[in-house]
């Protein structure tokens, strides 16, 4: 059950970057590589101030900001500067890896006897307390860290829920969706992008910092593998909610990133090799992606055979 | 007044595909004209809609509207002025969103857009009525997403959607090309009768000489990216179409193009 609860909030804090991948992945089919250095950058952010003394608030709000910059760099190697969007998340993927160590000073830094969002909301809780949920007993501490996540990444999700219903957020989707067709109407889409793709990477950084503070560490290697990790949520999503409805999408990749953790967490408990789980991730977004071309296919293939009976 | 001065515009230049699309246009279109682009293919009459509505930066030359310079604006700002239509009906609206949405992009064209909500139960009613005006009974699917729509209708929301604030340049580049004949003509019906109400000055292209002669008061004939004609006045009133085959005939002539490509524009235009 506390591996259950564990799994619930590390999903939850990852659907921070699920939703991050989801603006620029879905919104602009932008597969963006920042993701990878700026889930770190965020981590690296947000460890460096608490340890200084900052509050753990201030600090999140940094990391998230810190995020931001590294997408704004990103965006603009790839809409002023012309790079293809692959190379301009390598760049910055890889030069944020410097930025990182040099943040951190070191890699790795642990944050279990500081004051962390997490622990501030575990103090809440009365010490060593279990409550007892269908005859199994959980710390009352980790229901609230729980609460505080959900509550949290709520939040975020309801608020890009109505960004992307005001008339910024509904040209940003169309910038997207036919970017001669909003030029036509007005929109610098160069800027538009820069900015999805800084708001992405803040959110992304958001996610870092909050997975940080709930490991009790941050680790200059986090962020190996989370593009791919953001990009299964995003699916999973996509195939729970079948509809265009940004609502609804925003809230199957917070759903879908939940669901991918408990997988994950069921497997390992089945006796997976952890150093398997990468690879197997990879599978899944591999087939996920290619599915619903072959599921066509196979489904032109038998209407054709109709046909041909029919005329037989 | 929409002012074109000694426009060039060369693709590729100094290499082996250079194009010489603009050689040196020259033309001043008055408010409330409405013109009809003629020309074959490749005689540059998409390159002038794009050179003014600034999808790429011309060589040399200078273009105003209404004593508006748009040389040297770029595209999303010269939005404010213009409306557009383009020839492919996927390209004027955007297809994973609703034709609300759609619609109401288009109703802060070159606007600030801020962070008030896009769609509002005052805003749907707004958009009811035009919607409907266009009978093709999609008044009751604003929440659909629009590239569920047949062309013809994308078209005639796009065409819709240009002048949903007044233009004061309607740009429509073979806007019913991709229509069947049917929906072309009604999309044709349409633009006649919003051209007409707001009295908006209009660039339109096309191939079809019939609509050059039933349409608006000026014709363009472009040729090697140069004006060959430019006809206005009672001349354009008394044009017919045998009149402007003639006209063809006449810029083949001087050009000694051969007989196939004469052959192709008849083909082409009749
Ligand atoms: N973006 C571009 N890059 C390179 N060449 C171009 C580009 N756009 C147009 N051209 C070339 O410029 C010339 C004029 O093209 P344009 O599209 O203006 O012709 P058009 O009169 O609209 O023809 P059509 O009737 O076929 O639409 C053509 O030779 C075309 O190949
Ligand atoms: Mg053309």
């Amino acid at each position: 059950m506390s591996i259950l609860i564990g799994s619930l909030t590390i999903g939850l804090i990852l659907a921070l970057l699920a939703l991050g991948v989801f603006i620029t992945f879905k919104i602009f089919d932008f597969p963006d590589l920042t993701t990878e250095g700026s889930i770190t950058f965020g981590a690296a952010i947000a460890a460096i101030l608490i340890v200084k003394g900052y509050s753990p608030a201030t600090a999140t709000l940094f990391a998230f900001l810190g995020g931001c910059l590294a997408g704004l760099v990103t965006g603009i190697l790839h809409a002023v500067f012309k790079l293809n969007g692959l190379l301009s998340g390598i760049l910055v993927m890889t030069a944020l890896y410097s930025v990182n160590l040099h943040v951190m000073g070191r890699s790795n830094i642990p944050l279990l006897s500081e004051l962390t969002l997490i622990s501030h909301f575990e103090s809440y809780a009365e010490a060593d307390k279990d409550i007892n949920i269908m005859g199994w007993l959980v710390p009352q501490k980790d229901l609230f860290v729980l609460g505080f996540v959900l509550v949290f990444t709520a939040l975020i999700g309801s608020l890009l829920n109505i960004f992307f219903k005001t008339n910024l957020g509904v040209a940003m989707r169309a910038a997207g969706n036919n970017a001669q067709m909003i030029r036509a109407l007005g929109v610098n889409t160069k800027a538009y992008m820069i900015f999805a793709i800084a708001l992405s990477n803040g959110l992304i950084a958001l996610s870092g910092s909050l997975l940080a503070q709930f490991q009790g560490f941050a680790d200059v290697q986090m962020g190996i593998g989370m593009v791919v990790w953001g990009l299964a949520s995003v699916i999973i999503g996509e195939a729970l909610i079948n509809t265009r409805s940004v609502g609804f999408l925003i809230f199957g990749a917070i759903m879908g990133s939940v669901l991918f953790r408990l997988l994950v967490a069921v497997a390992l408990q089945w006796g997976m090799d952890p150093n398997d789980l990468k690879l197997i991730t990879a599978i899944f977004v591999f087939i996920a992606l290619i599915l619903p071309g072959l599921l066509n296919k196979a489904e032109n293939r038998k209407k054709l055979k109709k046909l041909q009976h029919a005329e037989d | 007044m929409l002012k074109i001065k000694r426009v060039y515009k060369t693709f590729n230049p100094d290499s082996a595909n250079e194009v010489r699309a603009l050689q040196g246009i020259s033309v001043n279109i008055n408010l409330g004209d409405f013109v009809c682009v003629l020309g074959t293919n490749g005689s540059g009459k998409s390159t002038l809609l794009n050179a003014v509505a600034g999808t790429f930066p011309i060589d040399k030359g200078f273009i105003s509207l209404n004593d508006i310079f748009l040389t040297k604006m770029p595209e999303h700002q010269r939005a404010r002025y213009i409306g557009r239509v383009f020839q492919n009906p996927f390209s004027g609206t955007a297809p994973d969103m609703t034709i609300a949405e759609n619609i109401a992009l288009a109703s802060s064209r070159g606007m600030k857009r801020g962070l008030s909500f896009a769609l509002s139960a005052n805003k749907m009613e707004e958009f009811i009525e035009p919607v409907s005006d266009l009978n093709m009974n999609l008044e009751d699917r604003l929440n659909e997403p629009i590239g569920k729509l047949s062309g013809g209708q994308r078209q005639a929301l796009t065409l819709l959607m240009a002048t949903w604030i007044k233009p004061e340049l309607l740009l429509l580049d073979e806007h019913t090309a991709a229509l069947d004949p049917k929906t072309a003509g009604k999309v044709i019906e349409l633009t006649k009768k919003i051209v007409e109400k707001d009295q908006l000055t209009t660039l339109m292209v096309t191939h079809s000489m019939q609509q050059a002669v039933n349409l608006g008061n000026r014709i363009l004939m472009l040729h090697n990216g140069k004006i060959a004609y430019d006809i206005q006045g009672s001349d354009k009133k008394h044009m017919r179409v045998n009149d402007l085959l003639a006209l063809f005939d006449e810029v083949r002539r001087k050009e000694q193009v051969d007989e196939s490509v004469a052959h192709m524009i008849k083909e082409q235009y009749i």
